[in-house]
């Protein structure tokens, strides 16, 4: 008889650890004693994961009341469980919208905050935290703290992407974004290379609140990083269609595809169809919010195509220092990694924000999706090299095979950061999977 | 509709209370802990600032609370047509098979108490011409099952209770709508390990609401467990001795 299989949990990159997850709607409870609080588990990596030793984390996701909201300022205050899916869901049609998103709606606003997460309008508006008014945690020794730009003013800023480890978000006060209408107003063009997308990237920023792109990673030679860049703003309101944008049904992959469903050759035909259907030049129209935000919301559980053994989300940002060819040789050296990638997507950065530990600063983000294989990890190593000669960082809701080494290469805010955990958590009491692996954390 | 929640702060009922407050119905929201009600009427205003919301204290332990806790719901509102109890307590079968007295208290609230209260109920709306009983009971309810023996027979004697106050009443106004959820997943089943077919309390929601427009007297939610159910209901009981749900 085979015995029962420990419980596992695992991230958006489908990697398992052993873990429970513990949910309820009284998260304050939940979180007394905690190692861990998870959201919607859209991290990529072993984020919000529990420590090896340790099997339960708290899951905020029921955790999702609205608190307050004033209809006149558009500041609301909702529980860390509150996911931006219900955020515009139910405040797109009142003239409100999340001031910053990622690239899915399924995160909740502890995620958000944790992660300090960035969208495609990081070059006018910075990351989440920017728009955070307060937050209330629970922290290491058991109380419940407020604290906001001028209250605690050390914590607040190490909570913001500080992946979970000063405390456990109860509660998130913020401000939203004020929209026209419930539409987009979108521009895309077809871009020849990789200098051409990055030239195009920047000169969009003085006229385009929103920009984001893909990029084809396969391709050699004069079409390596051929891609497609899209820019975006809120319709003004007699621009929009009268009707607001209607959600379609959802698809969903249903189980895990084999392993071998996603090889060099396949994801070669998805980019050159991706890279063909945009046959025009140039595009120009409206969009719905879904669309232009969230286009993989609409496949459920879309990692699955990656198999079980899963997959990795290598994510850097190379500062504008590095010049203008530095996303080019990020391509080279990745291709010549042969880390072949469906997505690579490639944004534009403002300057560094709030959080001591926050990933994004003035320049460009790279993104690529690998499905892991024993060459990963050298990899990530090799491109964490060229990311640290860069003078670059890495961010850590993707991560899951950074060495600590290198982080702290990357990393000069580290020691503020630790200072201040320090202090609210002198024991690391909460800890993660990653945390364990990157700060040396005990177990 | 004008409807009062028991069990509203929490999972299926927080769910439905959204999805009536989300269709134009004023809702009254009953349930023990004051600072959690006031929490969850703040919710409801926020995401539907155009409805009447309030809340009440009630404790299924407590029947005396029950008579208190309507009239407030009837003066909140303006007198109420619908009133929907997802308020239960559950524990798995070891447990309470080792705790004598939290099986009694399952068994009060479950049943005793939770039929007490659709007494009181019943004759304020029967007195008004009638409305709207919405009652969560479970499919655990619809055969003895092993993993199920002692929260199943509380559900099972709660379904027949409402099966006999529709076929009484419904004639003179009074609609009751049995709902019978399958394993959904709440803070409830938390600690469980989710079954296929597990389901979203905001499934239930939609499905529920349809069935109280429509007065449909039993609803199996989610859909697929419909026919689960119809195919467990005519298992054989020498199968239903030998399998182990
Ligand atoms: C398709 C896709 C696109 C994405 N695009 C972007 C993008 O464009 N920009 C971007 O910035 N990110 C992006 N992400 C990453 C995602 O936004 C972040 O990982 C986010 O943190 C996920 O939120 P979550 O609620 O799922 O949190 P989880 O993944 O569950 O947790 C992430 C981290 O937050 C911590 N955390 C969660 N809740 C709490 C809480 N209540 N208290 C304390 N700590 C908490 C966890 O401990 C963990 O460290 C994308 C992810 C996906 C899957
Ligand atoms: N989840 C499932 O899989 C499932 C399956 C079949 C049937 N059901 C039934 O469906 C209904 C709803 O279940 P759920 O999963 O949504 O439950 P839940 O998440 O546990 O919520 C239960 C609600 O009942 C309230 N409550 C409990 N005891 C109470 C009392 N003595 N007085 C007043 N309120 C009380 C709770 O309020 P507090 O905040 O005060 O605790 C809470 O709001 C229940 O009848 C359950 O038996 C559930």
């Amino acid at each position: 008889m085979s015995r029962p299989t420990p419980p596992t949990l695992a991230g958006w990159g489908l990697l398992e650890r052993p873990g429970v997850e513990c949910r309820s709607e009284d998260l304050a409870a939940l979180t007394r004693g905690a190692v861990l609080t998870r959201g919607l588990g859209r991290s990529y990596g072993d984020s919000s994961l529990p420590p090896p030793g340790t099997l339960d984390v708290a899951g905020s996701v029921l955790a999702d009341r609205v608190l307050a909201f004033n209809p006149e300022t558009g500041v609301l205050r909702a529980e860390a469980g509150f996911s931006l899916n219900s955020l515009n869901r139910l405040f797109l049609h009142r003239g409100f919208f999340s001031p910053v998103t990622p690239g899915t709606s399924f995160v909740t606003l502890g995620g958000a905050v944790a992660s300090d997460v960035h969208g495609k309008n990081h070059h006018r508006d910075g990351c989440f935290g920017e728009h955070v008014r307060a937050l209330k945690l629970r922290v290491a020794d058991g109380q419940i703290v407020e604290c906001s730009p001028t209250v605690e003013p050390e914590l607040f800023r190490a909570t913001l992407g500080g992946m979970g480890l000063t405390g456990h978000v109860l509660e998130v006060e913020f401000q939203l974004a004020r929209v026209p209408s419930p539409w987009i107003v979108y521009e895309s063009e077809r871009v020849p290379d990789v200098d051409a997308y990055v030239d195009a990237l920047k000169a969009a920023a003085a006229d385009w609140p929103m920009t984001v792109g893909w990029i084809d990673c396969l391709s050699r030679g004069k079409n390596l990083g051929r891609g497609i860049l899209i820019k975006g703003r809120w319709a003004e309101a007699h621009e929009a269609p009268p009707e607001p944008p209607r959600t379609g049904p959802k698809l969903a992959i249903p189980f895990l595809f084999p392993s071998w469903a996603l090889n060099p050759l396949s994801i070669r035909a998805f980019n050159f169809l991706y890279y063909w259907k945009h046959w025009q030049r140039r595009r120009a129209g409206l969009m719905t919010p879904d669309a232009f935000f969230y286009p993989l919301d609409g496949i459920l559980h879309w990692n699955r195509i990656y198999g079980r053994r899963g997959f990795t989300q290598y994510q850097c940002v190379l500062p504008d220092a590095a010049g203008r060819g530095a996303a080019r040789r990020f391509m080279d050296k990745l291709t010549a990694l042969g880390g072949a990638s469906f997505l690579c997507v490639i944004k534009d950065c403002g300057p560094e924000g709030t959080g001591l530990l926050s990933f994004p600063l003035k320049g460009i983000s790279i993104a690529v999706d690998m499905a892991l294989t024993d060459r990963t990890q050298g990899i990530v190593d090799a491109l964490n090299a060229f990311v640290i000669a860069e003078g670059g960082r890495i961010y850590l809701s993707k991560d899951a095979f950074t060495r600590p080494e290198d982080f702290r290469r990357m990393e000069p805010r580290l020691d503020a950061f630790l200072a201040v955990r320090r202090k609210w958590d002198p024991e690391r009491r909460i800890r993660s999977a990653q945390s364990v692996r990157l700060l040396g954390d005990g177990t | 509709m004008k409807a009062v929640v028991l069990g509203g702060t929490k999972g299926m009922g927080r769910a439905l209370s959204r999805a009536l407050a989300a269709d134009g119905h004023d809702v009254w929201l009953l349930g023990r802990n004051a600072e959690d009600l006031a929490r969850s009427v703040e919710d409801l205003k926020a995401r539907s600032p155009s409805v009447k919301v309030g809340a009440a204290p009630c404790d299924l332990e407590s029947p005396a609370s029950f008579g208190p806790a309507l009239d407030a719901a009837d003066a909140g509102l303006g007198g109420f047509d619908t009133v929907a109890v997802t308020a239960a307590l559950f524990g798995t079968q070891d447990q309470l098979e080792a705790d004598a007295a939290l099986l009694q208290r399952l068994l009060t609230v479950d049943f005793a108490h939770t039929v007490l209260f659709c007494e009181a109920v019943r004759t304020r709306l029967l007195s008004r011409g009638g409305g709207r009983l919405v009652v969560f009971s479970s499919v655990a309810g619809e055969r003895g099952r092993k993993p199920v023996v002692l929260y199943g027979a509380a559900k099972a004697g709660l379904t027949a209770y409402c099966e006999g106050l529709d076929h009484r009443y419904r004639a003179a106004g009074l609609v009751t709508v049995c709902v019978k959820p399958g394993f959904v997943k709440t803070g409830m089943t938390a600690g469980l390990k989710a079954p296929p077919f597990a389901g979203e309390p905001e499934q239930v929601a939609v499905d529920v609401l349809r069935a109280m427009k429509r007065g449909a007297p039993v609803v199996y939610t989610p859909a697929p467990w419909a026919l689960v159910m119809a195919i467990i209901r005519m298992l054989p009981r020498f199968v239903m001795r030998r399998v182990g749900f």
